[in-house]
């Protein structure tokens, strides 16, 4: 690292002072946990507004080159940025897939013209991206998604239906994997990668409402939708591969992420002050040995995975299997939370029954919310046992 | 950053790579597994060649200082090479040895550079802890009489067949100490080898009555350092799980990447292939919680932080090998439930692991009051 520790302290100083003065009261509406929730209006108004706030004062995608938007800094200062956006219970970053996988996947393979035409807006909340992977009938086995996209002169014509696309009815780009050649002997071989305009006739995205009863995903439809050539990536036959990269991105294998700051953090130190309120056999709940006990293993998990994070750098430390952790840090991570945010909706006795909108639900239904949310987490971005998958063959190489 | 996640110093030292890799092809070269299970029926439980080779290179005295004749490399560097030992499943008197040599170190001091020589040395000794079977308890029952006597018995001495020299915990009119016992002041029958579940292990019950003592260390330093060496323990009970978890892991992959059933691999079930990945996780964070138990130890000595990391260790570990060697009998079929399967080693460590120094319900219940009180 060639930041100095001293120049870093005197940035946090600086941010966190910026943060006092800018980070907004809560807004009289609820806010969403992710950015797979923004599910109104009022709520991407406000988030479009705090992501250009700190875009403009120079803390958005700090490690991202100047000429797109950055800061041309050491990633170092992004990370800080991030702890403090933490700290400050600041509302998140919601141009997620943009600032987190977009961005960081045209830094790396994108053409001069696509940074020039993308990054920007990206960073200043300007242009809206989705990810327009998964279809109704192909989620997991990604690689035999089915819509069409057949070249005509200049344009390609996409017809098929994405779905659960995330921000799909807000965005104004998508990330499009389709099928260019339906007879390739490989079926990856015949898929596409394309930088779809989404505001464009043929195109709709229709909301799907979720578990936790807000909105945030969507079922788009593409009927006969005309999109530019020229939004094609590398050369057609080359979207797997591009695929692959970006789900390194949404998978946190590959650093680049133009802020971390994408969910509302919710830590097991909350979970545990949270919890004390509540009693057990009349006394205060963490006298309970059973509970305890539960308490300290999910504990001990929060730290194995900060120990993850921290090992993957010593790579004396890491050298049996090299890939391990980055690879399996979403199938801990994600699961942990899970079970994290489950024992906090759990521990509530007959208060775990209520739900958001119950004026009496403890922190209104915050717990119950936050596991039912995770969901988007453990199935997202390759669920869980697909995750096992990966981690059983490319780190353990096991067969298929 | 989390305050009940707290402190992640993580460090791996020069030293620690070096002695890990010097340890590694010291098992792999001169303790195939075929050279363990030769000794499983013998009374000692090792080879004799292999330990003096052990001596040799130093692995007693590792964080022994240099006045005793010790590399002074402080406590953290024993843990790559018991790391090593346990992958071999080799049983020697090093970590008992180790942690005898701690305690006295920790207790005495000055006064014991006799006894800590002979130990950077070679000498086998072990420490005399437990009254009966809880490792919560006290332990101090053998008591000192007005002679100069002790009276009681200790059991589940670890290497007792072999060691030179016992460390007794006992008490005298309540106030812990420990008294210095050599071999030779025992008679033959005050010694009960047990019949241990693990048989690369060596154990015994011991009727210390009417011995008298080389020597006795009483004062706050005992209790200090019995708390250390409980922790030390732990950490060290959790180091050798650790590489023990990582060899079963070997075993469980080579074996569903060769047997076949219903005309594949078994590898390719996902019944075995997803348990085998949570058996990978769980070694994981167990070596994670070692090497930063050592971080801290090196940095801070036993600070709470340190008890937190050893305490956590312990339970990773001892839940992880449990787990990774169940599951390896399981994962073998038939073959597995053999006594020449390597998996029978496995399960045979874990259930000897999971209880020294404590099992997890008891560090967990420690953690508790550390974390939420
Ligand atoms: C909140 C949320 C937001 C999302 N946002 C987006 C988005 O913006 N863009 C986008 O493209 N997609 C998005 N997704 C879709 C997500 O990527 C898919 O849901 C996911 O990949 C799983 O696909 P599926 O839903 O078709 O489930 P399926 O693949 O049908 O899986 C059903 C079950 O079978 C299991 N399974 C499947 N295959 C295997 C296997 N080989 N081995 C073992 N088990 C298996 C799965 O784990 C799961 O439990 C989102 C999903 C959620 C929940």
């Amino acid at each position: 690292m060639s930041e100095s520790k001293a120049a870093l302290k005197e940035f946090q100083t600086e941010v966190r002072a910026w943060m006092k003065e800018n980070v907004p009261a809560p807004p009289p509406f609820l806010l969403p946990l992710s950015f797979l929730e923004v599910g109104t209006e009022q709520q991407l108004d406000f988030l479009r507004e705090w992501q250009h706030r700190v875009w403009s004062a120079g803390y958005l995608g700090m490690h991202w080159p100047k000429e797109y938007g950055g800061q041309g800094a050491d990633p170092a200062y992004q990370g800080v940025v991030d702890r403090e956006l933490g700290a400050a219970n600041a509302p998140i970053m919601f141009n997620t897939i943009g600032l987190g996988w977009v961005g960081p996947l045209l830094l790396e393979m994108g053409t001069e013209d696509e940074k020039a035409k993308y990054l920007k807006a990206i960073l200043s909340g300007e242009e809206i991206w989705c990810q327009g992977f998964s279809e109704p009938d192909h989620g997991s086995d990604l690689g035999a998604v089915q819509t069409r996209a057949v070249r005509d002169g200049d344009e390609y014509v996409i017809n098929g239906s994405k779905i659960w696309t995330t921000m799909g009815n807000y965005a104004d780009h998508m990330i499009l994997l389709a099928r260019t050649d339906p007879t390739a002997e490989r079926k990856y071989d015949g898929l596409s990668f394309f930088l779809s305009p989404m505001k464009i006739p043929g195109v709709d995205a229709v909301p799907i409402r979720k578990v936790t009863g807000e909105y945030g995903f969507n079922q788009v439809f593409f009927t006969d939708a005309r999109i530019p050539a020229s939004t094609l990536m590398l050369e057609e036959g080359k979207g797997w591969q591009v695929a692959m990269k970006t789900l390194e991105y949404e998978r946190g294998v590959q650093a680049g992420q133009g802020t971390s700051h994408w969910a509302v953090s919710i830590q097991i130190d909350d979970l545990i002050d949270d919890l004390r309120g509540f009693e057990r056999d009349g006394e205060p709940l963490f006298q309970d040995p059973s509970v305890r006990d539960q308490a300290v293993t999910l504990i001990m998990e929060a730290k194995a995975l900060a120990l993850s994070q921290r090992r993957m750098r010593l790579s004396g430390l890491t050298s049996d299997f090299p890939m391990g952790l980055p690879l399996s840090s979403k199938y801990r991570g994600t699961e942990w939370a899970r079970r994290m945010k489950l024992f906090g909706t759990a521990m509530q006795g007959a208060s775990s029954s209520l739900y958001m909108g119950d004026g009496d639900a403890y922190r209104g239904g915050f717990w119950q919310r936050a596991y039912f949310s995770n969901f988007g987490m453990t199935i997202g971005g390759g669920t869980t046992q697909v995750q096992a998958n990966i981690i059983a063959e490319h780190v353990l190489g096991l067969p298929k | 950053m989390s305050s009940l996640v707290g402190n992640v110093a993580l460090n791996f030292s020069e030293e620690q790579s070096m002695l890990l890799d010097v340890a590694r092809a010291f098992v792999r070269d001169k303790a195939p597994i075929d050279r363990v299970r030769a000794q499983l029926e013998t009374e000692a439980g090792y080879d004799q060649a292999v330990w003096q080779e052990m001596v040799d290179l130093g692995w007693t005295g590792i964080a022994l200082p240099e006045s005793v004749g010790g590399s002074a490399l402080g406590f953290s560097a024993v843990v790559p090479v018991i790391e090593a030992l346990g992958h071999g499943l080799l049983g020697t008197p090093l970590m008992d040895t180790t942690l005898a040599g701690q305690l006295l170190l920790r207790a005495g001091g000055a006064a014991q550079e006799s006894a800590l020589a002979a130990i950077a040395e070679g000498e086998i000794a072990t420490v005399a802890f437990l009254d009966g079977a809880d490792w919560g308890a006290d332990n101090t029952g053998v008591s000192l009489d007005d002679q100069g006597c002790l009276q009681g018995s200790k059991s589940f001495v670890g290497s007792a067949q072999v060691a030179s020299r016992f460390v007794v915990v006992g008490n005298q009119g309540g106030e812990p100490l420990l008294a210095v016992v050599a071999r030779d002041a025992l008679s033959d029958d005050a010694l009960v080898a047990n019949t241990l579940i693990d048989l690369t292990k060596r154990s015994a019950r011991i009727d210390f009555s009417g011995v008298k003592p080389e020597q006795v260390i009483t004062g706050e330093a005992v209790v200090a350092a019995l708390r250390d060496y409980r922790l030390l323990g732990a950490l060290l009970a959790a180091v050798e799980a650790t590489g023990a978890g990582a060899r079963c892991l070997e075993v469980i992959v080579d074996y569903l990447k060769t047997r076949k059933q219903f005309g594949k691999l078994i590898g390719s079930y996902q019944a075995l292939k997803h348990p085998t990945v949570d058996i990978y996780c769980a070694v994981e964070d167990s070596r994670s919680f070692c090497y930063h138990a050592a971080s801290i130890i090196e940095e801070g000595g036993l600070s709470a932080d340190a008890e937190t990391a050893c305490r956590m260790a312990k339970t990773s570990a001892g839940d992880m090998l449990v787990f990774a060697g169940d599951r390896a009998v399981q994962f073998h079929g038939g073959i597995g439930f053999t006594w020449d399967c390597d998996s029978t080693l496995f399960i045979r460590r874990a259930q000897w692991t999971q209880q020294v120094f404590g099992d997890a319900i008891h560090h967990r219940k420690r953690l508790a009051s550390l974390l939420l009180d």
